[in-house]
């Protein structure tokens, strides 16, 4: 069964884009920010997230070929649509990242190239030990490659995927093998890529700083907002009466992952916190500082939602089979992961014109790109059955039960 | 008439849930089903009722969170406050990120290990403890049906042999208890 973009959905996500480009608008116009700092560091906070949850999915996608996992087979439709939002979240990096080359904005320091000449008084010796790794050249031609091995990936995937709907027998079987050996591939890509591009794109911010685990943290947070993503999509698709075979068992095993995502988020955040809490050396603490004592209410919030919220209403069987409570839940973690990208950019980039804390400036351009991500999910998701026609496992994942 | 225990031995599980399902849609209480493994949707239809081993879990740790935290205020606060890399224990709440990892550690201690004894406990499992297993071969590759009459009032063991007769039984063991 196809699915059909039901008109209040169009009209909905209308609305978030109306509202959202208006909200943008006006805080770009009341934006007296030095270079649009402030709405330049919205736009990667909101481009990231969404390409986050699109390379999320991207990854789990790749992840269940990878295990040949059955249960999920039901469901991959839905992650496939998430991942058609990556070529857009891409040129949107790609716009902020350029923009910043080209000195349009100033969120990456780094870029500076008066901080590595020993006879300007903006030397600075830390930024030049770094620029092995820290320059124009060698960060486009990372970026580029993730941002390529991305899109692309996303699309083989996506065609294999519609071709094993026209297939039988032994080709279908021999495209499984396939997908699971090009997943297994993609995950040494993502693996390291994962990390660099959290260097890259938001370590980089605060360039003096720098934390082993971030890109772990960052990549936490991208999945879970996936999970969750992905869980929303399939509870709101059911109860449009499309998916008819996903049963109560699927819907339990999405919301674990929401659950386990959720701690594996908290484990690395805390202990990415704790580390340098504890040893209190100043060039590490102060990404700390500038978060604790600028922006206590922010930090501390985001960090119970993501943890706490989850963990208390996530733990038990019914919680994860009832819709409406999977749901609710969703929607607050995921509002916590947008908040989460927002400490982790903002006070870096836009730093004391992100005195105000968030404004309509963020909530506007949130709405805006969530209009946007509706839309292009969608009418990704309106190509193609919503169930696989034809996969091995597709008989096995009917009859998940747990 | 005196109480009999009766044993129908399957090769399949899935035949043995048809039977099981015969047996209950007959008005028949199945007493127990013995698996050399666990038989996915075999719970609903004997009607066993949902585990509270998760509850008990989440009790045990939570107990473990409060004995670690407690233990901690009493070891580093209370009875010999010592400065460790310049952070002096004045309150627990100061320098609860330093005990977290201890506390977190203690949880999962008293929770798997709560649970995995309250499992032995609750299935007279435990090491040293007699096995309650009616036929040794269920712990290879047969399963059984277990139905007593002194549950079943009005049942005949003939009458619950004919049921089963026909859904892959392939022996029917009756036994005097």
């Amino acid at each position: 069964m196809n699915f059909t973009i039901s008109k209040r959905a169009r009209t909905l996500s209308m609305a978030l884009i109306g509202i959202g480009a208006v909200a943008t608008l006006y805080g770009v116009l009341t934006d007296h920010s030095e270079h649009h700092q402030r709405t330049w560091s919205a736009l990667l906070v909101n481009g990231f997230f969404y390409l986050g949850i699109g390379l999320g999915a991207l990854f789990f996608y790749a992840l269940q070929n990878a295990t040949e996992t059955a249960w999920s087979v039901l469901v991959k439709r839905v992650y496939e649509g998430i991942m058609s939002w990556i070529p857009i979240g891409a040129v949107v990096m790609i716009i902020v990242l350029a923009a910043g080359s080209m000195h349009i904005h100033h969120i990456y320091h780094w870029m500076d190239s008066s901080l590595y000449d020993p006879a300007d008084p903006n030397y600075d010796p830390i930024m030049a030990g770094k620029r092995a790794f820290l320059n124009q050249p060698f960060f486009w031609i990372r970026t580029l490659a993730y941002l390529a091995t991305f899109v692309f990936a996303a699309s083989w995937f996506r065609k294999q995927s519609l071709r094993m709907d026209q297939e039988t027998g032994d080709s279908l079987v021999r495209r499984m093998l396939m997908n699971y050996r090009r997943s297994a591939l993609f995950l040494v890509f993502f693996a390291v890529f994962s990390s660099t591009l959290a260097w890259d794109w938001l370590m980089s911010i605060d360039a003096h700083w720098f934390s082993t685990l971030y890109g772990w943290y960052v990549f936490s947070g991208m999945w879970v907002s996936a999970m969750i993503t992905g869980v929303i999509m399939v509870l709101y698709l059911k109860r449009k009466g499309y998916l008819p075979q996903v049963n109560n068992s699927h819907i339990q095993d999405m919301g674990k992952w929401v659950f386990a995502i959720s701690f594996l988020w908290s484990y690395l955040y805390f202990s990415q916190f704790m580390l340098i809490w504890y040893s209190n050396i100043p060039e590490e603490v102060t990404y700390f500082q500038d978060r604790i004592n600028e922006h206590p209410v922010l930090m501390w919030v985001t960090f119970f939602i993501n943890f706490a919220v989850p963990m208390v209403l996530l733990m038990s069987r019914d919680a994860k089979r009832n819709p409406r409570f999977l749901i609710g839940v969703g929607t607050v973690v995921f509002i916590g992961h947008w908040l989460d990208v927002n400490m982790m950019v903002m006070p870096g980039a836009a730093g004391h014109d992100f005195h105000h804390g968030l404004g309509l400036l963020d909530v506007g351009m949130f709405a805006l790109f969530l209009g946007l991500f509706i839309t292009v999910v969608f009418n990704a998701l309106a190509k193609a059955p919503l169930t696989p026609v034809n996969h091995p496992y597709l008989e096995e994942s009917v009859h998940h039960q747990i | 008439m005196a109480n009999k225990v009766i044993y129908a031995v399957y090769d399949d599980p899935e035949q043995l849930k048809d039977g099981a399902r015969k047996l209950v849609s007959a008005g028949i209480r199945v007493k127990d089903v013995f698996s050399p493994f666990p038989i996915h949707g075999i719970d609903p239809i004997i009607g066993v009722k949902r585990t509270r081993l998760a509850i008990a879990s989440f009790m045990f740790g939570i107990t473990g969170t409060c004995l670690a935290l407690l233990g901690i205020w009493y070891f580093n606060i209370f009875d010999w406050p010592m400065n460790i890399g310049g952070k002096p224990s004045q309150a627990l709440y100061k320098n609860l990120p330093a005990f977290i990892p201890v506390t977190f550690e203690f949880t999962v201690l008293c929770a798997a290990h709560g649970m995995a004894i309250t499992y032995l406990i609750r299935n007279k499992t435990l090491p040293g403890m007699p096995a309650r297993n009616p036929d040794p071969r269920t712990t290879d590759d047969k399963f059984i049906i277990e139905v007593r009459t002194a549950d079943n009032h009005g049942h005949e063991p003939q009458g619950i042999e004919g049921l089963l007769q026909g859904t892959g039984m392939v022996e029917f063991n009756e036994r005097a208890c």
